[in-house]
Order: structure tokens, then sequence, then C-alpha cells
């Protein structure tokens, strides 16, 4: 059996190599089919990774609440259009739910922000100083406020690098400087360590800190004192994600009285919905790249098929002495698969290399992350030979099923 | 010891489209082992048709073909494949080589079939090539032989299973004289040697090295004769 399969593949490589140019053109549509595939799915997992890292910015195991929208005479007010979560919420919510780690609050508006002859358009945000823990902020030099910086509406600021950079000139120190917002004068206590892209594409590194009591009081001149822009929670582990959800939304339901046959007046994210969100956008894209790729595979197999075909009519005669001479089906059928399965497989590992190196050359032109996972390696040579299998067989039965004195006649 | 070919009766039908084409009417036969029979008759006489079911390419539509004692009508593909890889020797008149495949790899191709491992398959193969005097040619590829030489591989590949039955069928056609009296010798030498030959021809002098003459008309056994001396060997 050993030397039969031996044989056989030896005789394989030498009748492809007869025609090496046919061989070759055979193989090129596997080539590009394994080819895309190992690219496309090298882009596809780099970008879904680069997706989680994103997420990961957010903070750890977090729960976000939005106000709700708000109908007034039938012209709805959009997500955040009312006013109805508060401080108070928040630090009810923690004294009763075990569950959460900590919560917090924040509230933002752009405003243009004044150091000496510079200014710039940014993102401040009035926050708890249990936010920044909870959104995992670091710092590169100075440090976050305190509760007593909170309680007496101080004037502190803490800065991202975005800011900086616009706001101040190469090699100045933000801690300690004085810069202003709407007139108020802040002191810089702290420089924020990048974050990079929001998953949703924002920059998180343009934006300005101070304390909620005082962006209510003294920046943005709020009508209704203790009123949110979005409330934060968190817990120790991700498992309590969804339990905490649930607590979350009695506790506020049964806080803003509302009805059993009445909406939720706000909006409920965690950390792990929007991350599904990104992958499966990801992930969709994938897919998509999945699907051309193996449409060109597909292509690449009715190739094979098709040079095996003119093969089988080309070598009759030889078909019919093989037959003549002791060949039993099985043998004639072994042999155009084994012929098949080498195209496929040579041009599968072509595609291979080819696949790698297009991904890397992907990272470093584009300058796209790219994973290639030796999982994906182990399919594609997988597939590329089921792929020779299955376009072999209808050559290789063909040629099983010829009589053998009308193949030893053919001219 | 059983006749090694015994044909009752035998019929074979092919349907052309509309028409059908009666290739052998009732012909009964019997050859014993060791033999040396030539077969002749003109185009379409049906010598063809009776020859490829002598070499158990083929089952007759009627009657029964029993090949060293084993009905043949009742055979599938598969077991039929293995009667020819065991027991017959195909030599053609366009020799039929492999192409771009060495000598010894042609003449090794039935034990390929056969299952034999490569070694031995090599070693049979160079004994038979050796045998029909063609030692040194083993790496040659059918391009760089001559018809003869072709030829002469042919019948090593026939040879190399030591079969009971080699089927000849216009060994000579192809050849010039020289090459084709070189080749007739082979084939006596074969049958001296216990081998039964069943030669397919139409030109009288080739035929004149067997022993006994079957022509061939319509279907039909024409005459049946004996030509020559049969060698005896005790097999």
């Amino acid at each position: 059996m050993l030397a039969f399969v031996w044989l056989t593949v030896t005789t394989a490589l030498r009748i492809l190599g007869r025609n090496r140019l046919r061989a070759g053109l055979t193989m090129l549509g596997i080539v590009i089919g394994v080819g895309a595939v190992i690219a496309m799915v090298g882009i596809g997992e780099g970008a879904k990774l680069a997706v989680q890292k994103q997420i990961a910015t957010m903070g750890t195991n977090v729960i976000i609440l939005w106000p709700g929208a708000t109908t007034v005479s039938g012209v709805r007010g959009g997500q955040g259009g009312a006013v109805t979560l508060t401080v108070a919420d928040a630090l009810d919510l923690k004294k009763k739910i075990p569950l959460l780690a900590d919560t917090g609050w924040a509230k933002r508006d752009v405003m243009q922000i004044v150091n000496g002859n510079r200014n710039w358009n940014g993102t401040i945000n009035g926050v708890s100083p249990s936010y920044l823990t909870i959104r995992d902020w670091s710092f590169t030099s100075g440090g976050p406020f305190t509760q007593a910086d909170l309680e007496s509406a101080a004037r502190v600021a803490l800065v991202g690098q975005t800011v900086v950079e616009n706001l101040f000139e190469p090699g100045e120190e933000p801690v300690g400087a004085t810069i202003r917002i709407k007139n108020v004068p802040f002191r810089v206590i702290g420089v924020l360590a990048p974050k990079g892209q929001s998953a949703q594409g924002s920059d998180q590194d343009d934006v300005i800190f101070i304390p909620f009591t005082t962006a209510e009081r003294k920046v943005f001149g709020t009508p209704f004192l203790g009123s949110v822009g979005a409330l934060f929670a968190s817990t120790d582990r991700v498992e309590d994600l969804p339990e905490a959800v649930e607590q979350i939304r009695e506790v506020v339901r049964a806080r803003h009285r509302l009805q059993s046959d009445q909406a939720d007046d706000f909006t409920v994210r965690t950390q792990v919905d929007i991350g599904k969100v990104q992958e499966g956008t990801s992930e969709t894209l994938t897919m998509m790249l999945f699907a051309i790729a193996s449409v060109s595979l597909l292509v690449g197999g009715i190739g094979i098929m098709n040079i095996l075909l003119v093969s089988v009519t080309e070598r009759t005669r030889e078909i019919g002495v093989r037959m003549a001479v002791g060949a039993k089906r099985r043998h004639i059928v072994m042999q155009f698969l084994i012929e098949a399965m080498t195209l496929s497989l040579f041009g599968g590992a072509l595609g291979i290399v080819f696949g790698v190196v297009g991904a890397k050359l992907t990272t470093i032109i584009a300058g796209w992350p790219t994973i290639i996972s030796g999982q994906i390696i182990v399919v594609a040579f997988f597939f590329s030979l089921a792929v020779g299998l299955f376009f072999g067989l209808y050559p290789a039965n063909k040629a099983a099923r010829l009589n053998p004195i009308d193949a030893l006649r053919y001219e | 010891m059983s006749a090694l070919i015994e044909c009752e009766d035998i019929w074979k039908v092919y349907r052309v489209g509309d028409v059908e084409v009666q290739a052998l009417r009732g012909l009964t036969l019997t050859i014993e082992r060791g033999e040396f029979v030539a077969i002749m008759g003109s185009s379409g006489s049906g010598k063809s048709t009776l020859m490829n079911v002598l070499g158990c390419l083929d089952q007759p539509t009627k009657g029964r073909y029993r090949f060293g004692g084993t009905d043949i009508g009742s055979l599938r593909p598969d077991q039929l494949a293995d009667i020819r890889n065991r027991q017959i020797g195909f030599v053609f008149q366009s020799f039929n080589l492999i192409p771009r495949t060495s000598a010894l790899e042609n003449a090794q191709l039935p034990l390929f079939y056969r299952g034999l491992s490569l070694k031995e398959q090599r070693a049979e193969a160079s004994a038979a090539l050796q045998r029909v005097g063609l030692s040194g040619r083993e790496h040659h590829f059918p391009t760089q032989l001559s018809g003869g030489q072709q030829q002469r591989v042919a019948i090593a590949r026939a040879l190399v299973t030591a079969p009971s039955l080699l089927l000849a069928d216009e060994p000579t056609g192809n050849l010039d004289t020289q090459s084709s009296r070189e080749i007739m010798k082979i084939l006596e030498d074969l049958n001296r040697e216990g081998i039964t030959i069943i030669l397919v021809t139409h030109e009288t002098d080739v035929a004149a090295y067997a022993h006994r003459e079957i022509v061939i008309k319509d279907g039909q056994i024409l005459s049946d004769r004996v030509t020559g001396a049969r060698k005896q060997v005790e097999v």
C-alpha cells in the first residue's frame, strides 16, 4: 500500500512536471484563494484585537447609564435629552447594590480653554474622583483630584495629551500652570496618560477633567443642580455585570417612580455590550472577506477539475493500458485524486506563503495590525486538500468508469 | 487439469445506435495449456472481439467462457482486473507503453497494481527486461527506444507476472522484418518454456510460428487446424 501511494505520488509529480505551465496556471486559483483567506483573516483578526484593546481603554467592567429621551408634545429629545439621572442616583446605587465596586458621574461640554496666548476648544468633563478610577485613567505627571476637591469645588484641572500638545509650548511643564476655562482660572494638577482612539473613533486624549461641583457651579451654569450627563459604575468581576445591570435598573426605576407599564427613562450599557457591537462589525467584515476568498477557492477548484478532465481525455489510452495490466477502479481513482490533491496542496502551500507575506506587507505599508494564527494555516492547508479531493472526484470517477477496450482503442 | 480456455457457444452482441452487431455468433473453442495459437481473419471478422473476451477485457453476452476453470461471465470488473493482472499478459500492435516513463517502470506496472514492494517490483522487472534482452536499457524512455525494443519492453511487462496466457494482438504490425523476427523468436522461446500464447494476426508468415491456426469469419470459426508439431512441455 505504501509503495502504491509513493509511486502514485511520484507519478503524479512527474505527470504535472511534464506540463509545468499548465500545472502552475491551474494552481493559481488555489494560490489566490488560499492567499486571500490567510491575508484577510490575518487582517480581520488584527482589527479585532485592536478593537479589543480600544474597548479595554474604557476601564474594567464598566457600566454606563445615560439619561433617556424625553418626548415633549411629540418631539422626541433624543438620548440624553432629559435630565433624569442625578448625583443622588449614583450615591444611592452604591449604597443599595453591594455588587458595585464604585459609582461615578460625569457631565461634559465643549469650551474654550486659554493658556497665555494659546487657546483650544476641548471637551470639559466635570467628574467625580471615582470616575477616574472606574475609567482607569493614569497619570504621566501629577495626580488626580480628591473628594475634598469635589466637596470644596476646587479650581483644579487634569489635562489629556491632546490638550497638552495644543495648549502648551513643547517642553513646558503643564503641572502647576494656570489655565482659564470660560475665564475661570484653574490650576493644572495632573497630566493624563494617553489612551488613544476610543472604540467609536473619537480622540480620548482631547479631554480636561475638573471636579463635578466646580463644573456645575462655576463653568457650565447648570439649571438643575445634581443632574449628570452619564452615570458610571463598576463591578469587581466581569461575570457580575449582567446581574449588576438588572439591580441598577430596579433601583433607578424605583427612584424615578416608574410604573411597571412605563419604559425606562435611562439607558444602561456595559463595556461588554459595546465591545460586542464593535466585534460584530469586524466579524461582519471578516465574514465578507472570507466569502470573497471562498469564491476564489471555488473557482480554483473548478480550474483543477477542468484540467483533470482534459488530462483524463489525453491519457485515455494510458488508462486503458493500466486497466489491461490489472489496475482496478480504485487504483485509477486514487491516481487522479492524488494528482488533484498534489495540485491543490502545492497551490495551498504557495497561497499560505503569499497570504502571510501579504499580511505582513499590509502591516508594513498600511500600518494595519495583522495576526496570522497557526490555526488558520492548518485550516487553509486542509481546506486546499479538501478542494482537491472534492473537485478531483468527478474526473477520477470518470477515468475509472472507462471501458478498458474503448480506452485502449482511443485515438 | 482442465484446459486453459473453454468457450462454449459464446455470443457477443453490440448495439450501435439502432443497429445490432453480432460480433461473435455461437463460437466454441478450447485451448490447452502450452499451446501456441494463431487467430486469423479479416477485419470485421470478430477476431478482435474474441481477443477481448479471451483476455478478460470484455465478457460475452451469452454462452460460457471458462478461463483456467473459472467462469468469467459472472465476475465483477475488479475480479476481471485481478485475473488480467495475475494470469494474462498483453502485447499490443502499438506497444502501448506509458509515455515519459522508463522501461523499468513500464515493466513494473502490473506488479505495482499487485501491491508488491518497490524492491520486489524492481527486481522482477529487471529480470523480465533481461529476459527480452534489454539489460542496460532499464532507464530509457520509450521515445529513446526503437520499435522493436519498445515491443520487447511490452513483452517484459506482459511476462513480469509469470502469466499462464500471453495475448499478442498484431505484435509485429508496426515493426520491420528484422524486428518482427526477433519478437517472434522471443514468443517462440516463451512458448517453449510453457506459456500459452494466442497470437492475433493477418500475416501468414507470422502465423506460421504458431502450431495451430484458427480462422474466424462472421463471428464463427471457419477453420481450425494444427500446422506444426506442438512442443510438449510438462507443466
